[in-house]
């Protein structure tokens, strides 16, 4: 009872400082925590698509930083069409408008990882970590041979997406619009969680063989559940190409798809706002061991062994035996 | 013709590289199952470790025990104070512990030696190169690579098929819990696995270095190649590792030798360089792909 009742309060109350959080920034001369608190909640939005997967649906997929980049790429490729005023392939013309690019990054990124998907979730275990690894690889070097899209050095965007009403200019505008869909994000993922399809998804991660011995179709689930999840991380590809106005192969190297596990591992595995916290504890941890001292990996590094080996859940599980309740 | 025997002759080099960390990587993968992404950081420690040597004492062959020695110790390290807590974790926290330790070493590499990338100049006696047939001239240091690697191959297949500890090692791979309620100490096979992995990576490290630059960053370029290997090879087979690193070495260096010539035939230079290259970097991995999908638990394993 009394957990139904403080949970509510708190996501009340993070939300209400998450607001908040831009104005008390500048009026206490920290105008750089707004740039970091947008990077908190678009790593937050991709944390969380791939604990979808990961978490709940128990496939450790090691290369989701494609469909980053990939929602990355939507962005600048589209920006670049539009700024050149010649058309992709001829008749798709380019667009600087936020309303087109994100649903376009969102259905890109959709077909790929129902492409991807379809072809790795037919293996398991080391092998789907690892061709899931390969075909973020793939891309990876495919966008770094792309010189028409700046090849190694990535894609300039000269300015953000456009959102009729609105100067997205602006910082401050910007990451009000990040919080916007990440609130959208985060309720339409808590449905899904708490929905018919989000309990077969855990239940195939418990037994897989339980599932098909009541009838359902494990491979479909499976796949829907990735593309679900690859569509959020084109979301969050997309907003941060619009934030960084850079999109880069650096959005698909394998690092990324490594700290996005780092992130939801440091929040907890397997939880809604966890991968949300961890993606805000890793981005603050590298922020403040970059200030102290350029080699801030290595601080990092300890770190992450740490809560792998001593925590079992995340900052989440070792706060709350902190402080005394059950996770 | 000699051009494309000596790019052959490279591909089988690159592959004999591949094989010396698969062999390592593919026996912890298969006996422990864990995933170890720190056997690049072990590779790039044999390397520095050797290098340095090298370089301070002026001689080649004292870098050999160096980085023999310190890839051993590192990995001992690695398996008493991590690894060995991470055996029936699955696999997440594996692959992010280690990632962590990759950092780690990145990180500590930098510090003691510096972004800058070590050289090491070739032995006297390896200097040089050999005329194999009319026509293909050879590099020696080339040549001895093979060797070496063909001859670890040699070892480790009477090492496995001949000898108690390489059945202990077999039997651990097909069933890692009967070996254990037989009685053996299965601890003390970990650490010597991990070890000779381990040793074979800081030699496969140290001999890289007149090759290639000694830097930071080394480790991971090849261990995700590696990765391919182990798992097109089928993981926990040597025979496997053995095989797919030579197929991986040839079509990799093949690729890259040919592709982008192939491409200028339709494209302009520069683009047909550029996307010859990356595509050539795409291809092991479409390979494994590919792979994977006919026989999902590779190339040498058989379906159960």
């Amino acid at each position: 009872m009394e957990k139904s009742l403080k949970r509510p309060a708190l996501l009340a109350g993070v939300l209400i400082a998450l607001i908040a959080l831009p104005v008390v920034a500048d009026a206490t001369g920290y105008a750089a925590l707004t740039s970091l608190a947008t990077r908190v909640l678009i790593y937050g939005i991709a944390a969380a698509s791939l604990n979808f997967v990961l978490g709940y649906g128990g496939m450790v997929s090691f290369g989701h930083a494609a469909f980053f980049g990939i929602g990355g790429y939507v962005v600048g490729i589209l920006y670049q069409h539009y700024s050149l005023g010649e058309p992709l392939f001829g008749f798709i013309s380019g667009t600087n408008q936020l309303l087109i690019t994100i649903p376009v990054a969102l259905v890109v990124s959709g077909l790929m990882a129902a492409l991807i998907g379809a072809l790795s979730l037919r293996t398991g275990g080391v092998q789907f970590i690892m061709i899931t690894l390969a075909f973020a690889q793939m891309l990876f070097f495919l966008f770094v041979s792309l010189k028409t899209y700046g090849g190694d050095d990535g894609l300039i965007i000269r300015r953000a997406n456009e959102l009729p009403g609105l100067n997205m200019r602006d910082k401050q505008t910007v990451y009000y619009v990040c919080l916007a869909i990440t609130v959208l994000f985060f309720v339409i993922l808590w449905r899904i969680v708490n929905s018919r399809f989000g309990n077969v998804i855990v239940g195939l991660r418990q037994s897989e063989k339980r599932m098909a011995a009541i009838g359902l179709p494990a491979y479909r689930y499976k796949l829907m559940a990735f593309v679900i999840s690859g569509m959020g991380c084109g979301l969050a590809g997309a907003l941060m190409a619009n934030f960084l106005r850079y999109a880069s192969p650096d959005m698909i190297h394998w690092t990324k798809s490594g700290e996005l596990m780092v992130m939801v591992i440091l929040g907890g595995v397997g939880t809604l706002f966890g991968p949300l916290l961890g993606a805000a504890v890793f981005i603050v941890l590298e922020s403040i061991l970059a200030s102290w001292t350029e080699n801030w990996q290595l601080g990092l590094g300890l770190i992450l062994l740490f809560v792998v080996l001593y925590t079992q859940g995340g900052v989440q599980a070792l706060g709350a035996r902190m402080f005394g309740r059950r996770a | 013709m000699t051009l494309f025997l000596e790019q052959m002759l490279n591909g089988v080099q690159f592959g004999v590289m591949l094989f010396l960390l698969a062999a390592g990587l593919t026996l912890i993968f298969g006996i422990m199952g864990v995933i170890n992404l720190a056997h690049g950081s072990i590779y790039m420690i044999g390397a520095y470790a050797g290098t340095w040597v090298a370089t301070e004492t002026g001689s080649f062959w004292l870098g050999i025990p160096a980085a023999l020695a310190a890839a051993a110790f590192t990995g001992a390290a690695i398996e008493f104070l991590v690894v060995r807590r991470l055996y029936g974790r699955d696999h997440l926290d594996q692959v992010l512990a280690t990632f962590g330790l990759i950092l780690i070493f990145n990180q500590t590499i930098t510090i003691l030696f510096g972004r800058q990338p070590l050289f090491v100049s070739m032995p006297a006696l390896l200097d040089g190169s050999v005329e194999l047939l009319p026509g293909l001239v050879y590099p020696i240091y080339r040549l001895a690579i093979i060797a070496v690697g063909l001859l670890v191959a040699l070892g480790l297949y009477l090492l496995i098929n001949k000898t108690r500890i390489g059945m202990l090692v077999r039997a651990g791979s097909t069933n890692r819990e009967m070996v254990r309620a037989l009685g053996v100490d299965i601890r003390l096979l970990y650490t010597l696995v991990f070890g000779l992995g381990a040793l074979l990576a800081g030699l496969a490290g140290f001999m890289a270095g007149p090759i290639l630059a000694v830097q930071v960053g080394m480790g991971e370029q090849i261990l995700i190649t590696t990765f391919v290997v182990v798992v097109i090879g089928g993981v926990g087979s040597i025979r496997g590792a053995f095989f797919a690193s030579l197929i991986l070495g040839i079509v990799d260096t093949g690729l890259r030798a040919y592709l982008p010539g192939l491409l200028r035939q339709v494209m302009v230079g520069p683009e047909a360089d550029a996307l010859g290259a990356g595509i050539s970097s795409m291809g092991i991995y479409l390979l494994m792909a590919i792979v994977l999908l006919i026989r999902p638990k590779g190339l040498f394993i058989r379906n159960s």
